[in-house]
């Protein structure tokens, strides 16, 4: 259904520059965990390219991915989790060599004030506590389940939620104890939740890949949003936003 | 006739569309698998529950909105309209705000009583009674207004009591109407989504029904997830297939009594 509406939303609206006009309309798909950063970099990459406007669809990794296997024509995708690209790779949807531009970690989010006072891991595990993890089926949800698993701890979730969205935003709301998100999504945050680290023995690197997708018809353009993406700018902005280097 | 047959194409292609894709060898795997057979059977329980509660609760409403004039009553209308047009998530985040640990009711719940809504297979219920409620007391309201009351002042004037009018007259002379209600209220429960997400979540055998396990199998194996839309389909066309029949004998009889 999702994939639906984006699919339909990229062939409606993605129909590459405006007729009349020298100006190019690059589109960029791109997993959720992207927004802040991603629009943050549009606007410093559209004042020294005035005539490229970037538009974008955030959305999971896995459902942008597939809007392009069954059709959608954006120019370039960014996801979440090496994996999610595998398929489009293999059918020839795009450029490769991929790029890797970021990587995140995993951190356990808990409401203002950490007020169930969790420390680690471990705590997660105890009774009296509500937690709450990203559904299996995202990529959050794997990495949240690696990072137990490297710390060996089991957990009785109450929920899996179907994007990091619901694990913040319930958190946020105190609906919720503690869950495990991106550290990125912690730092956006950060008025509403505080972060607890998770050491990096038992952490994950999750790695951003960007490619530009094959049938894109501004693949030089493309190339230069992914050239300003590892600039000197580009790593400072998402620097800023709490992604490390690839 | 032939915009009619246009009109019931965009209907019947979809259906068809997931026939084509259903994987039909592998059905008998998907179906054996414990996590669906745990969706589909929380997912019958908790909405023939939500369906039954919104009849039990619903028709009383209904009555008092059609009989009795109060002040709020055009309030209580338009909260049943606002109710059926609302964005399933908005109701989500609403029953959170209200029924949540923190929200004025939840809180006192949980201090008082010890109960915990959210992310309990009660949650799950409450959700879907909200979103499938309005369509009970909708239909039984529309069929007790348009109803002629002169039969029930009749019988009164003949001496029966209250409870003998409500029970011999005005329950059978509605009950078409609540049967049809209570097919919609089951159908829109069976469905929910949006609401179950926001206020109950979503755990494998308590608050994961057949809908948001379709949307969690849809990237990993979409092939399940076809099988079980399909499901969903089937059960809905078959049981509203059923009272369809049922509702139609109802107006019938109606016409003799």
């Amino acid at each position: 259904m999702r994939t639906a509406l984006i699919f339909v939303a990229i062939t409606l609206f993605g129909c590459g520059s405006a007729e009349g006009d020298d100006r190019i309309r690059l589109d960029v798909v791109a997993a959720s965990s992207l927004t802040e950063v991603f629009e943050a970099i549009a606007i410093e990459f559209e004042t020294s390219n005035a005539s490229i406007d970037i538009a974008f669809s955030f959305g999971a990794s896995s459902e942008i991915a597939a809007a392009i296997e069954s059709g959608a024509s954006p120019d370039l995708i960014a996801v979440a989790e090496p994996s999610v690209l595998d398929a489009l790779m293999s059918d020839d949807h795009v450029v490769e060599p991929v790029q890797y531009f970021a990587t995140n970690r995993m951190e356990i989010v808990v409401p203002n004030g950490n007020p169930k006072d969790i420390a680690s891991l471990g705590d997660l595990a105890r009774s009296d506590l509500v937690v709450l993890l990203c559904d299996p089926a995202v990529p959050c949800g794997r990495y949240s389940s690696q990072v137990l698993a490297n710390a060996g701890v089991r957990i009785a979730p109450a929920s899996f939620e179907v994007n990091v969205k619901g694990v913040l935003g319930k958190v946020a709301l105190g609906e919720a104890d503690a869950g495990i998100v991106y550290v990125t999504d912690v730092l956006a945050a950060k008025e509403r939740v505080d972060g607890v680290a998770i050491p990096k023995d038992k952490n994950v690197v999750a790695q951003y890949p960007i490619a530009i997708v094959e049938r894109s018809s501004d693949q030089q353009e493309a190339e230069r949003f992914v050239a300003f993406l590892t600039s000197e700018i580009g790593v400072r902005i998402l620097r800023r936003h709490g992604f490390g280097a690839p | 006739m032939f915009i009619a047959a246009l009109g019931a194409l965009l209907f019947l292609l979809p259906f068809i569309g997931i026939a084509l894709r259903l994987p039909w060898m592998r059905l008998s795997e998907i179906f054996g698998d414990p996590e669906t057979r745990a969706a589909l059977w929380l997912s019958i329980r908790s909405s023939a529950m939500a369906a039954a509660l919104s009849c039990f609760f619903g028709a009383p409403l209904a009555y008092v909105l059609a009989r009795r004039a109060f002040p709020g009553r055009s309030v209580i209308r338009a909260l049943m309209t606002l109710a059926m047009v609302l964005p399933p998530v908005v109701g989500g985040v609403a029953l959170l705000f209200t029924f949540g640990r923190n929200g004025f009711v939840g809180a006192r719940l949980d201090e008082w009583l010890g109960i915990r809504l959210p992310y309990s297979s009660a949650g799950v219920v409450l959700a879907q009674t909200f979103v499938a409620m309005p369509f009970v007391v909708v239909a039984v309201e529309s069929a007790l207004v348009r109803q002629d009351t002169r039969m029930e002042e009749a019988a009164r004037t003949l001496g029966a009591s209250p409870l003998t009018v409500l029970r011999r007259i005005t329950i059978p002379t509605i009950r078409p109407a609540l049967l049809a209600g209570a097919a919609l209220a089951w159908a829109r429960a069976l469905g929910e989504f949006g609401a179950t997400i926001t206020f109950a979540g979503s755990f494998p055998g308590r608050t994961q029904t057949l809908p948001l396990l379709v949307y969690s199998t849809l990237d990993t194996d979409p092939g399940a997830a076809l099988a079980l839309s399909f499901v969903l389909l089937a059960v809905a066309v078959v049981v509203l297939g059923l009272l369809r029949d049922f509702w139609f004998a109802g107006m019938s009889d109606r016409g003799k009594g």
